[in-house]
């Protein structure tokens, strides 16, 4: 579908992100979150939280119209990402939507496509990315090997930071095919030789180790190899590596908002604390740079409903100026705070160890910085 | 009229009458600006400046009456873009049109008005600004130079005395707009006037000023018993400082005129990638290329923020909290870059003559000095900060102004 493409949203698109405004600022929040992580669900999120955002369509808005879902447009999900982040909200949009279901969609078959989006669109299915394996991103670079076997294929290996990995009904796996490059594999739960094991993140958040010990899957469920498979990883990670960086201006926007607050609020000295020149050339830097961020995000945005041949640019462009202000609006506001920011009664904490978590997934700064100077060729 | 009209007949016009030499980026010495001594470097140059001057479109949205070309104000985005679009130079870069008229317009008497617009609209008059002065940078509402009424009636005059600092090209220039004390009794801001100043008047003298980065477009000057008749006096008597307010907010506008269908300054890409790599296309230093990407890609998080505030300025959304940032995040970044420049070039970057013109080899180093003028000309950097944080984050005012 063509659509006419703008930087900035259109109304339908701005509704959207307003109703993800109201709606999270209801059911989300610190609060919410920290009722979450005591209840111990067993996937790692509020699995009722999910099921209203099924309801509400954001698990359908970029997906095809062919298979259930509403093919709104990216712009819109990302004001939808952006206020997930303003709220702290956990859910598996990201991770089954747009990284697991944007593979299938960037190069599974029509039949693929036909099996899963109806299920990714209404929630009652979930898919899961595995590309990490080491500490640092690389995605192009695995160790799993996926080895030609019988009819189909069998899998070795150990994939990290698969983000909500547990309860995924199938996986999406990265694999070096032996004289072909890199593959991406669809992988059932619960196929034999399949580990899951979860892992404990600082920001609470379900994520997990997949350990593929010979796994065998059929023909089939080899989406694509060698460039094709690139090409497809490349592009989802780009989509993905945008919603993380408007989940991330969302997060920094709403730390900004409640470290301005507190600067004005708190009394030192028998003066607002935000009346010293020095914390208020701090706070005006941070809000420059939030606005830079803010016009990349849209940028990328804009890039992917319109298909533009820019888009890997822009994404590394966002992601590393969102990994960057991540870390220093989240560092700058416990410093305003002083000792309050520091206890972990107050909410300042959570969106420290979240935006950490947000930098450093799909590439940090330096991984994008890097990136970006290859992709202008120096 | 129809705009699709309209703007057929303006590309038609442009296409026919805008020379080719002249749809090229400009640099700084090719300039022309309008005045008594305006000068030409070519005859594409003239040809482009008569024929944008006999259209009215020097001043294209002013009424005829006074020398402009009579657009409404969709009229004139309609040539604005349509220049833009076929990247047609300024025919003539003039302070008074694009920060001078629009006070005037509104606030300036009727004689005023026809005094000082027409020679304007057509490029016969340069204008300078007389605001700064060396006890009065940041803190300009603390100036001093004094303007004092002699006389009464048609016969009064001002006489003034003290001095100007940072006026551009003020030895080129054939008047000036400039705040003067005309109240020393009363809180500062409301003893300030604004005065329109024949620069060939008795007792001006006007001199420029050599930068690190050598010659430069700033000059001093001095008023030694200047008589400016009264009917100069622009607004209120003492109601300068307001005046003064509504001129500044049109600098940002103006400024923009500047830049556009500019010359780009360096590239540090092209800079810089010479001296990334050895004669094996090996990379020497990984931190100068992490160093360079990251001015590159400040620099496109600018230009994609300009584009923003402009969509979005179109669509009627507030955009003064993002507009309020502009000046001082690519004043910082011209900065940056430079001095990354300067690393990256290593012994290369360091030579240096007193010759003018200087070897082009040069000129990354002038470049550099240079772009300190940047972050402390039309309001430092530190100003901005303190206009960001009071007005756009509504921060409680301290101790200081």
């Amino acid at each position: 579908m063509s659509r006419s493409v703008n930087l900035l949203p259109n109304d339908e698109q701005r509704q959207l992100g307003e109703a993800a405004q109201t709606f999270l600022a209801e059911q989300a929040g610190p609060a919410a979150w920290r009722r979450t992580v005591a209840a111990r669900h067993a996937h790692g999120f509020d699995q009722d939280l999910w099921r209203q955002v099924a309801e509400m369509g954001w698990t359908a808005a970029v997906l095809p119209e062919a298979h259930g879902g509403l093919d709104f447009g990216w712009q819109g999900l990302g004001l939808v990402f952006e206020a997930l982040g303003r709220h702290l909200a956990c859910t598996p949009l990201l991770s089954s939507v747009v990284m697991g279901g944007g593979a299938v969609m960037a190069c599974g078959s029509e039949a693929q496509q036909a099996h899963w989006f109806p299920r990714l669109a209404s929630g009652e299915a979930r898919l899961a990315l595995a590309v990490d394996e080491r500490s640092r991103h690389a995605p192009h670079q695995a160790k799993t090997v996926a080895q030609p076997h019988a009819q189909g294929w069998q899998l070795h290996g150990t994939k990290t930071l698969v983000l909500d990995g547990l309860g995924a009904d199938a996986y999406v796996v990265s694999a070096q095919v032996p004289g072909a490059g890199l593959g991406l594999f669809l992988v059932p739960a619960g196929a034999a030789g399949l580990t899951v094991e979860p892992i404990q993140m600082l920001d609470q958040r379900p994520t997990c180790r997949l350990h593929l010990d010979g796994v065998q899957i059929d023909a089939q469920a080899c989406l694509a190899q060698g460039a094709a498979a690139e090409a497809a990883l490349d592009q989802v990670l780009d989509r993905a590596r945008l919603c993380l960086s408007a989940e991330a201006l969302g997060l920094v926007d709403d730390v900004f908002a409640r470290t301005l607050a507190y600067l004005k609020e708190r009394i030192q000295f028998d003066v607002p604390i935000g009346s010293f020149q020095a914390l208020q050339h701090r706070a005006a830097r941070l809000y420059c740079d939030i606005e830079l961020l803010r016009s990349a995000v849209m940028a990328g945005f804009e890039a992917i409903d319109g298909n533009a041949p820019d888009l890997p640019l822009l994404a590394s462009l966002a992601k590393a100026r969102a990994s960057d202000l991540a870390e220093r609006v989240c560092n700058e506001a416990v410093q305003m705070h002083g000792g309050i920011g520091v206890t972990a009664e107050y909410d300042l904490g959570l969106y420290l160890k979240r935006g950490r978590v947000l930098a450093q997934t799909l590439g940090d700064a330096t991984f994008h910085r890097d990136r970006y100077a290859a992709l202008k060729g120096f | 009229m129809n705009e699709d009209l309209f703007r057929e007949e303006v590309r038609q016009w442009l296409e026919a009458n805008c020379p080719a030499a002249m749809r090229q980026p400009i640099t700084s010495e090719e300039m022309v600006w309008g005045g008594s001594e305006v000068s030409f470097t070519s005859d594409d140059q003239r040809l482009w400046f008569d024929r944008m001057r006999d259209k009215g479109w020097f001043a294209p949205d002013w009424p005829v009456a006074y020398g402009g070309g009579g657009l409404a104000p969709r009229q004139l985005r309609v040539l604005e873009a349509e220049m833009r679009r076929l990247g047609c130079r300024q025919p003539q870069y003039n302070l008074g049109i694009w920060m001078l008229a629009p006070v005037l317009l509104e606030l300036g008497t009727e004689a005023q008005k026809r005094e000082h617009l027409l020679p304007m609209a057509q490029g016969r008059v340069r204008w300078c600004q007389g605001f700064s002065e060396p006890n009065a940078g940041s803190d300009l509402a603390s100036l001093k130079t004094a303007a004092r009424l002699e006389g009464e009636g048609d016969d009064a005059v001002f006489v003034v005395n003290g001095s100007k600092l940072w006026t551009s090209y003020g030895d080129r220039s054939d008047w000036m707009y400039a705040l003067v004390r005309t109240d020393p009794t009363v809180p500062k801001q409301q003893g300030i006037s604004f005065l329109l100043i024949d620069m060939k008047s008795p007792g001006i003298e006007v001199k420029p000023i050599e930068l690190i980065s050598g010659k430069s477009s700033f000059c001093a000057v001095f008023f030694d018993n200047v008589r400016v008749p009264r009917r100069h006096l622009v607004g209120p008597l003492n109601g300068g400082w307001g005046v003064a307010k509504k001129l500044l907010a049109h600098e940002r506008a103006a400024m923009s005129k500047f830049t556009e269908g500019g010359a780009p300054s360096h590239d540090p890409l092209d800079v810089a990638r010479p001296h990334l790599f050895d004669e094996q296309g090996q990379l020497r230093e990984p931190a100068l290329r992490d160093q360079l990407a990251s001015v590159m890609m400040d620099a496109h998080a600018f230009a994609l923020t300009h584009r923003r505030v402009q969509a979005q300025a179109l669509a009627r959304q507030d955009v003064s909290g993002p507009a309020s940032i502009m000046k001082l995040v690519q004043t910082e970044q011209e900065v940056a870059k430079y001095e990354l420049l300067m690393r990256a070039l290593g012994a290369d970057g360091l030579q240096w003559t007193e010759d003018n013109p200087h070897p082009p080899s040069q000129d990354v180093a002038r470049a550099w000095l240079l772009s300190k003028t940047y972050t402390i000309a039309g309001g430092s950097s530190e100003v901005q900060l303190n206009i960001i944080a009071r007005r756009v984050l509504g921060l409680p005012a301290g101790g200081a102004a």
